[in-house]
């Protein structure tokens, strides 16, 4: 108990001051996870809806897979991107082992499946409610989908939150592809896993507090940048 | 004027469903000019025949033939369902979208869709979301978007079937509207005394089979069948 | 339009991490990262060399294959026969001596085995084994690991039972475990000292030359993987192993303590 408030405390007084450190790790994790999470929504929202749209013979064995990849263990990802991205793995040339670009790629392997499967979701239930509109006013295959992402916006901006959520607050995997060096790949949750092996509960603590409020914000950001974007309810 | 995608045939249409047959065998050809009222008790058939009309039916036997091509004859219908379908968006851009589907660009469009609006008497914010429309003004909100692309075939689902009178009057002004300018308008309805206001031909259903029509007037003045009869007296069938 | 925001997103960060200096990566063992000199080392290092040194903190065992795949430039570790064989398959150019701290064996302050007794650190074993005592083992192949299955060996011990647990993890998380239960422990007395969360563990056993733990530096064969940067690997060592690293070295202290003692030897 007496750790938490310490926790807490730190954690006031390291965003009060703008400690630097903190300031440059809160930073990464943010430019690792909204890049990740970008790239994964522009891959997964439309795997969703297109998954809901049409019929296709593997339909539900596609289905099947994503929720499979949707449990896939963060610490498996991280190992698989590891032994691609090592020197002596087929990607080795690129050398971009340790680095926040391999750290997006694994995140975005664990939130693809997620947003995709969100969205899927999201957009089967829309696409009941329109089908028969849309088939009515014959609209053309592309305007369908069209017409399901935009007016399905609301579900989709909470499927890629949620792909967000699971990627800023992940450890396994960045640890094994970033290395958690500092000013290169240290990030957030790294840190924290760093400072509870030294038996810095306090500050370990404190960046979680960070953490949380960081994940917060970011939600509050996007709802409210969305709802004054069109004063409608949906 | 009348709409070169008519004639429509149906021939010997069937539909079933989990083994039963729903609707059929109907023969039919749809043709002329003016309103014809699909009547029936629930469960007649009335919305499968009107669905399997538009194309929106698996028709398990027999034909429904428009004239002209695929493209042509989906373009020159609309269709206002029994449950109007909601877009999670403004009702100004529900009543829009077949205007944006065809390209028009969204400022016209919209302009469009305020005139529709005000024709079907949907006197509402327009753009308040179309969720919070009550019961009869979702139904004038599909009638206008249904009227929007100004189609040569309308084919409506009960369109008055949560309106009060004077709603339902204005609709059926509209209707009649339509009509004159040579919309050929089917349409299904329990509602008797609109049935005989606006018919100009008459197809009844029962149990899944066409089994009577005829004009409106010979309808009304005496139906052939005694289930038309009772259904027109409003006696409860056997 | 999304497409394009993330690929300038990524572009920034590729730019990122391609400009600045020049970066050479060094695994490194968490008993090295954990005892702070590091922080002191790397901006002098940066200074003097322009070099900036990311050190990936991991375990002996991973950070060797670290240099084996390639991965790092450079590697400093201390398990002095698996550096000699990395150096004998051709993985390092050569092995280098820096300097050298020890291990201590922690425990629970009452000392319910009487290991403060012991003459040296093989009987303060036995007399923990003796007494089922809990024990918390790093069992993670690292360094430390290796040392201290060294000292069970020379005790004439298999250390195996209920009060033997092998927790599979690194010296911070190994010594939560140990406070966590009141177990004893064999850990490096710099993470010792770094340690904030000691709860009831204290300093039990020390000094014996048996607990010494020498750190080598080992460059990675450019010969193996043409895109090591060899030229930064040498002036790293360069720098270790000048007179500014032995005063730096040898002048870092915790609590009053000197941890390191500098003694690689002149080429
Ligand atoms: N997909 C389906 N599967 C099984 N039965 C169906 C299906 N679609 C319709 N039916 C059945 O077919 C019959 C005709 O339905 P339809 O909706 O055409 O009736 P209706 O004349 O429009 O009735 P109402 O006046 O209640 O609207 C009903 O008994 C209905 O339950
Ligand atoms: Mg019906």
């Amino acid at each position: 108990m007496n750790d938490i408030v310490e926790g807490l405390w730190q954690a006031a007084r390291l965003v009060i001051t703008l400690d630097p450190g903190l300031a440059e790790i809160t930073l990464r994790s943010l430019q690792v996870t909204l890049t990740a999470t970008v790239i994964a929504s522009v891959l997964g929202l439309p795997m969703g809806a297109w998954i809901a749209v049409n019929r296709f013979r593997l339909r539900r064995f596609a289905i099947a897979i994503l929720n499979a990849l949707m449990g896939l263990p963060p610490v498996v990802v991280g190992l698989i991107v590891y032994v691609l991205l090592s020197r002596s793995g087929p990607f080795g040339v690129f050398g971009l082992l340790f680095t926040p670009t391999a750290m997006i790629i694994a995140q975005v392997i664990i939130i693809t499946p997620i947003i995709a499967s969100i969205s899927h979701q999201a957009i089967r239930e829309l696409w009941a409610d329109y089908h028969d509109l849309l088939i009515s006013l014959h609209a053309t295959r592309a305007q369908r989908i069209k017409t399901l992402l935009w007016d399905g916006r609301r579900a989709l901006m909470t499927a890629a939150l949620a792909g967000f959520g699971r990627a800023i607050g992940e450890v396994g995997a960045i640890m094994i592809v970033g290395g958690n060096i500092d000013h290169a790949t240290r990030v957030l949750t790294t840190a924290i896993a760093l400072e509870t092996g030294k038996g810095d509960f306090g500050l370990a603590l404190a960046l979680g507090f960070v953490l949380i409020a960081l994940a917060i914000a970011v939600n509050l950001a996007l709802h409210m940048l969305s709802g004054t974007e069109r004063g409608s309810r949906w | 004027m009348v709409s070169a995608i008519l004639p429509l045939v149906l021939e010997d249409v069937e539909l079933r469903r989990q083994g039963k047959r729903i609707l059929g065998p109907v023969s039919l050809t749809l043709e002329g000019e003016g309103i014809t009222v699909v009547m029936g008790p629930n469960g007649a058939g009335k919305t499968s025949l009107l669905r399997a009309m538009h194309g929106l039916e698996r028709i398990n036997r027999g034909r429904a033939v428009w004239q002209g091509g695929a493209e042509e004859v989906r373009a020159r219908q609309a269709f206002v369902f029994q449950t109007p379908v909601l877009m999670r968006r403004s009702v100004l851009d529900c009543i829009a979208y077949p205007l944006i589907l065809d390209g028009v660009e969204r400022k016209m469009a919209r302009a469009r869709a305020e005139t529709a609006a005000s024709q079907v008497g949907l006197d509402v914010t327009l753009t308040a979301p179309a969720s919070v429309l009550s019961g009869g003004e979702r139904q004038k909100m599909a009638l206008a978007r249904a009227l929007i692309r100004a189609p040569e075939v309308l084919l409506l689902d009960e369109p008055c079937a949560n309106l009060d009178l004077h709603s339902t009057a204005e609709i059926e002004r509209v209707l009649i509207a339509a009509r004159d300018r040579g919309t050929r308008i089917v349409m299904s309805t329990h509602n008797v005394g609109q049935a005989r206001r606006l018919a100009d031909d008459i197809l009844f259903l029962f149990d899944g089979r066409l089994i009577e029509t005829g004009s409106g007037d010979a309808f009304f003045a005496g139906p052939e069948t005694p289930e038309a009869m009772a259904h027109i007296n409003g006696d409860l069938l056997p | 339009m999304m497409f394009k925001t993330a690929f300038a997103a990524l572009s920034a960060l590729w730019l990122a991490t391609a400009a600045g200096a020049e970066e050479l990566k060094m695994a490194v063992t968490t008993s090295f990262a954990n005892s702070g000199l590091a922080e002191v080392l790397l901006p002098e290092i940066q200074k003097d060399t322009g070099i900036e040194v990311q050190l990936l903190v991991v375990g002996t065992g991973q950070a060797l294959k670290l240099g084996e795949a390639g991965d790092v430039d450079a590697v400093l570790v201390h398990a002095k026969a698996a550096e000699e064989a990395f150096v004998e398959a051709g993985h390092a150019t050569h092995r280098r001596e820096i300097m050298y701290n020890d291990f201590i064996v922690v425990g629970p302050a009452g000392d319910p085995a009487g290991a403060k007794a012991a003459g040296s650190a093989s009987e303060a074993f036995a007399l923990i084994e003796e007494a089922q005592a809990p024990f918390v083992s790093r069992g993670d192949d690292s360094g430390t690991h290796k040392a201290e299955l060294k000292i069970w060996a020379s005790a004439g011990i298999e250390p195996a039972g209920d009060w033997y647990k092998a927790v599979g993890q690194g010296m911070g998380a190994a010594l939560n475990t140990a406070a966590g239960m009141d177990a004893y422990i064999f850990a490096d007395r710099a993470s010792w000292l770094n340690f904030d969360n000691k709860a009831g563990l204290d300093l039990l056993f020390e000094g014996d030359p048996a607990l010494f733990n020498q750190y080598a530096y080992l460059p990675v064969n450019p010969e193996k993987h043409a895109h090591v940067k060899a030229d930064a690997a040498k002036a790293l060592e360069d720098w270790l192993v000048s007179d500014k690293a032995k005063g730096l070295i040898e002048g870092y202290q915790i609590g009053g303590q000197q941890l390191f003692h500098f003694n690689a030897e002149a080429m």
